[in-house]
């Protein structure tokens, strides 16, 4: 189990938009580089990117919490 | 000598002490919102104090060496790191030629600064490097740092190992008390409203930035009912258009406090409840998204006593090199 941590603080959201579907359910499979989710800080929404490959397992952070810079925000397996 | 940016970081901006004496004319001082961490940076590696160097917000950038040079972080704990092995923070350090800087997860604090040997060269716009980025006027081209940009270094070799000691390093309390002098305007609102907005405890909404610092959380403000003067709008926060001091906090609507700071609009239609006193300005740029603060009420007095305190403690460091 990899946990994908967050670069910086702000809110964290696991959709786009509100009308969108979460970046990852579970047992999506996810590469380096996929984003699976944003952080919305300064006015900006910025990709949160995996570092990691494998399946997702579930999202740790729920949708528009306030996150600090290295908070677990998804599982990965 | 130069640097090249591999990666950005979120927003690094190139900054020095700033651009004073245009505010009037609408262009804001801009600078760093630390300047005691700024000034810090540059004592470190044997720099002018108001030499150039890069403010990283949230998230330190990776940037490779084509020239050694000596380096200090100070303001937000935001670890160094020299071809992945971690340095500490406050602390001048040496990076060879073809070696990347690149930094941990923050831990504290919102800003650090980069300070490098010879300070960053970019041009001098109206007497200062600093970067204004709404008006794309200073720094490197007038914006925040892309990647494969290339930065230019002055001259100077820097000195290695010097170290600011814990007791006269700076940051936010939590929750940060900001102090502030009540305004012109504070008769617009109600004396209840007026011991709320002191007494509430609030959080930095995740939009505030160099401009301002929006705060959210705290009970909204009751006006004192009036006839809207002419020139002032209907709403009750809106005023015949004044000027906006550095520090000034304006609260639109009555709802969200915002503190404006070095890249402040220099003036508007909202009342200003009061001013942060100087002191504290660097405090505000430290503040993390959804970070605790409160307003705490000082006299002149207090606020001039605050001052000489910072720059005692700046003569302090000073001293130390």
């Amino acid at each position: 189990m990899t946990e994908i941590l967050s670069p910086l603080p702000g809110t964290f959201y696991h959709k786009a938009a509100p009308d969108k579907p979460p970046f990852k359910t579970q047992g999506d499979a996810v590469a380096v580089g996929d984003v699976i989710g944003l952080i919305e800080v300064m006015k900006s929404f910025i990709d949160v990117q995996a570092d990691a490959a494998g399946k997702f397992v579930r999202y740790v952070a729920n949708n528009e919490a306030a996150v600090m810079a290295g908070d677990p925000l998804a599982e990965v397996a | 000598m130069a640097i090249k940016v591999v990666k950005p970081g979120l927003s690094t901006t190139v900054q020095d002490l700033g651009r004073p004496g245009y505010y009037h004319i609408g262009i804001p001082i801009s600078g760093g919102m630390d300047r005691f961490a700024l000034r810090a940076a540059n004592l470190l590696v044997g720099n002018p104090e108001g030499a150039a160097v890069l403010e990283a917000s949230f998230l330190g950038p990776q940037l490779e060496f084509t020239a050694d040079a000596t380096v200090a972080v100070t303001g937000a704990e935001l670890s160094p790191k020299v071809d992945g092995v971690e340095r500490p923070t406050w602390t001048s350090f040496p990076v060879k030629k073809g070696q990347a800087l690149s930094f941990a997860f923050l831990k504290g604090g919102a800003r650090a600064y980069i300070a490098v040997s010879g300070g960053v060269d970019v041009p001098l716009v109206l007497g200062s490097r600093s970067t204004y980025t709404l008006g794309a006027l200073g720094g490197f081209k007038g914006r925040k740092l892309e990647a494969g940009d290339e930065l230019r270094l002055g001259e100077g070799a820097g000195a290695s190992g010097r170290i600011v000691p814990p007791a006269l390093r700076r940051g936010p309390a939590a929750p940060a008390v900001l102090r502030m002098m009540p305004g012109l305007y504070w008769h617009r609102i109600t004396e209840a409203a007026g011991q709320h907005f002191f007494a509430d405890t609030w959080k930095v909404a995740p939009e505030a930035d160099r401009i301002g610092y929006r705060f959210r959380g705290g009970r909204p403000l009751e006006f004192v009912p009036r006839e809207p003067p002419f020139g002032a709008g209907s709403d009750p926060s809106n005023i015949v258009d004044a000027c906006y001091p550095y520090g000034s906090v304006q609260v639109p609507s009555g709802a969200e406090p915002i503190v404006l700071h070095r890249d402040a609009v220099s003036g508007g239609g909202y009342f200003m409840i009061g001013t942060v006193i100087s002191a504290d300005l660097d405090l505000i740029g430290q503040l993390q998204p959804h970070a605790p603060a409160s307003f705490a009420c000082v006299t002149m007095e207090q606020a001039l006593a605050a001052r000489h305190e910072r720059q005692k403690q700046l003569a302090e460091i000073r001293a130390l090199f």
